[in-house]
């Protein structure tokens, strides 16, 4: 896998004296959608700010596209997108000469057909004659993001993109993310909705604090703490796990009541293990009145894990 | 590597002036009126009563070049501080600062810009200017070189003000609580020689005397001192805002966090 963007010892102490960013090493590589998960103000902006040039190192040395980011930067730049956390934009443009200004502004000619596809994509091209103070907050983002695909970006940050768009769009804009990654671009974004996280990225990192704790594809991660949870209501209380079930991570719950089941790997593996379950405790004659299953998202783990960094 | 970008230098300079357009009202028009009522009061009524003129020029021409200067040097610094702190305040300086673009092409971009509208409105406060009173310009090179010049230094400052105010009460208050009354005292209504020590050697000390003479020039070949004081000294001050804004880029002052 080849890298494109190479972050290491990078620190961050804002004018006030506060460290936002505490030696992140980080390893993004070409083609692949990476989310960035943290809670508020553990200085995911931030990271993104020093890469994009809103914000000055303190220390630490980032390359792009292989090179060293203080050299050839216009360049450089020049292949990388943002979209803000904040909607910030001269409110009394239109939706159009915003998004040919941004175009413009990176350097490239103008260029009326791959725009039109960008706002039809971002179903904004309706509303490309509208003042941006015209438009919804959702609206508003999707302008944020045409902007920052206007100059057709190799790599493209995405600062929250879909806080306060409704679920169907979000999932719209999944689909057109991925679709960006189809066509070669690496994606950074940061969320708040795991699930977002989980459906769509190929490594989640977790940031707490100004340091990077966990680096990971969401795949192995799922799988390696993905739990499947069953809770199996039984006729007749059980005093201990029968013999037979040895095989299985069970535990007893509500006095003998239930039968609780942990496992699978966060991909459906559990489910099938449940099933499995279900036929051996028939076979053995053990009764049961209901089943639930439950899987744990990536928000658990996520929960789980800065709950053990905490403690 | 490119070492100029060329293409965002014009984007930005293009949205800029477009910008300007659309608040047509506010950035041209205003002050052509308030510029057309001075004409009238003291070039016209005023004027009209003084037989000798001014440093051998009738009073009403006299003030012509003052006049220009004085809104040329307010809606310079004024334009050239909206367009910065504008996108600072609302926060769409992401952009600027996450695009190619270094201090050339923002200082091309910006403060043509704003220099641009300066120099529309010279021309509209000259043309509007010839219906009040009869004045002439004895060098129309010089003075296009030289309000040129002044445009461009002048929404140089504006820029760094723009940089530097953090707030709508900051931006405001230098034009008014600087610019205006040195303008007002260097010579726009009045030629130095004639205040008394000394209260003349002050007033040399004010930079804007020698912004009004060397315009003043520039129309009726006569001021009270060399024109090419009031050209090195007008240069220079624009080196000097030149660096002051090179500095800025170069530590992020005010602009990266
Ligand atoms: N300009 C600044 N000056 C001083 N401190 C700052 C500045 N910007 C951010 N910080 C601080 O740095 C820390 C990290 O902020 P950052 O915006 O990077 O967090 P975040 O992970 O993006 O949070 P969120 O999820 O809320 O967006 C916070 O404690 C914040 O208060
Ligand atoms: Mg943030």
């Amino acid at each position: 896998m080849e890298p494109i963007l190479e972050i290491s010892g990078l620190t961050k102490t804002y004018a006030g004296g506060f460290t936002a960013l505490q030696g992140v090493d980080l390893t993004i590589n070409k083609g692949e959608i990476f989310a960035l998960l943290g809670p508020n103000g553990a200085g995911k902006t931030t990271l993104i700010g020093a890469v994009c040039g809103l914000v000055r190192p303190s220390s630490g040395t980032m390359r792009v596209f292989g090179e060293d980011i203080t050299r050839n930067w216009r360049s450089l730049r020049a292949r990388i997108g943002l979209v803000p956390q904040e909607l910030a934009t001269d409110m009394f443009e239109t939706v159009l000469h915003t998004v040919n200004y941004s175009r413009g502004l990176f350097g490239l000619a103008p260029d009326p057909a791959r725009i039109e596809e960008i706002l039809r994509a971002l179903s904004l091209w309706d509303k490309r004659k509208a003042q941006i103070r015209a438009l919804s907050g959702g609206m508003k983002r999707r302008v944020l993001i045409a902007k920052a695909l206007a100059h057709e970006p190799d790599l493209l940050f995405l600062d929250e993109p879909t806080a306060g768009v409704d679920v169907e769009l979000r999932r719209d804009m999944w689909a057109q993310i991925a679709k960006l990654r189809d066509r070669g671009t690496t994606i950074i974004l940061t969320t708040h909705y795991i699930e977002e996280a989980e459906e769509m990225a190929d490594r989640v990192g977790i940031i707490q604090a100004g340091s990077i704790r966990m680096v990971e594809e969401t795949r192995s991660l799922m799988k390696r703490l993905g739990r499947t949870e069953a809770h199996i209501g039984l006729v007749t209380p059980l005093a201990c796990i029968p013999e037979v079930l040895a095989g299985y991570n069970l535990s007893l719950a509500q006095g003998g009541h239930e039968l609780l089941y942990r496992g699978g790997d966060g991909y459906g593996g559990g489910k099938a293990e449940v099933a499995q379950l279900t036929k051996d405790l028939v076979a053995n004659g053990i009764d049961y009145t209901s089943i639930d299953i439950r899987e744990s998202s990536l928000e658990d783990i996520f929960v789980d894990l800065l709950e053990g960094a905490a403690a | 590597m490119i070492a100029f970008n060329a293409r965002s230098t014009w984007t930005i300079y293009k949205r800029e002036v477009l910008r300007a357009l659309r608040t047509a009202m506010q950035s041209i028009l205003a002050p052509v009126l308030t510029t057309v009522l001075y004409f009238i009061v003291f070039g016209a009524a005023i004027g009209s009563k003084m037989d000798s003129g001014m440093a051998g020029v009738n009073y009403g021409a006299f003030i012509v070049p003052g006049l220009l200067l004085l809104t040329l040097l307010s809606e310079s610094t004024s334009n050239g501080s909206f367009g910065i702190y504008m996108p600072r305040f609302t926060g769409a300086i992401y952009e600027l600062l996450s695009a190619p673009v270094g201090v050339a092409e923002t200082l091309i971009g910006f403060v043509g810009a704003a220099a641009t509208k300066s120099l529309i409105l010279a021309a509209i406060i000259l043309i509007t200017a010839t219906f009040f009173v009869d004045y002439t310009i004895a060098h129309p090179f010089y003075a296009l070189g030289f309000i040129l010049l002044v445009s461009a230094s002048f929404s140089l400052l504006g820029f760094i003000l723009g940089i530097w105010a953090d707030s709508f009460e900051k931006l405001g208050i230098v034009p008014v609580l600087f610019m205006v009354p040195l303008t007002f005292l260097g010579g726009t209504f009045y030629s130095i020689d004639l205040l008394p020590e000394p209260w003349r050697s002050v007033a040399m000390a004010n930079p804007v005397v020698y912004l009004v003479n060397g315009l003043r020039w520039c129309f009726y070949g006569s001021s009270d001192f060399p024109i090419g004081l009031s050209l090195g000294m007008t240069l220079g001050f624009l080196v000097l805002c030149v660096a002051i804004v090179a500095w800025i880029f170069r530590t992020g002052w005010r602009l990266r966090a």
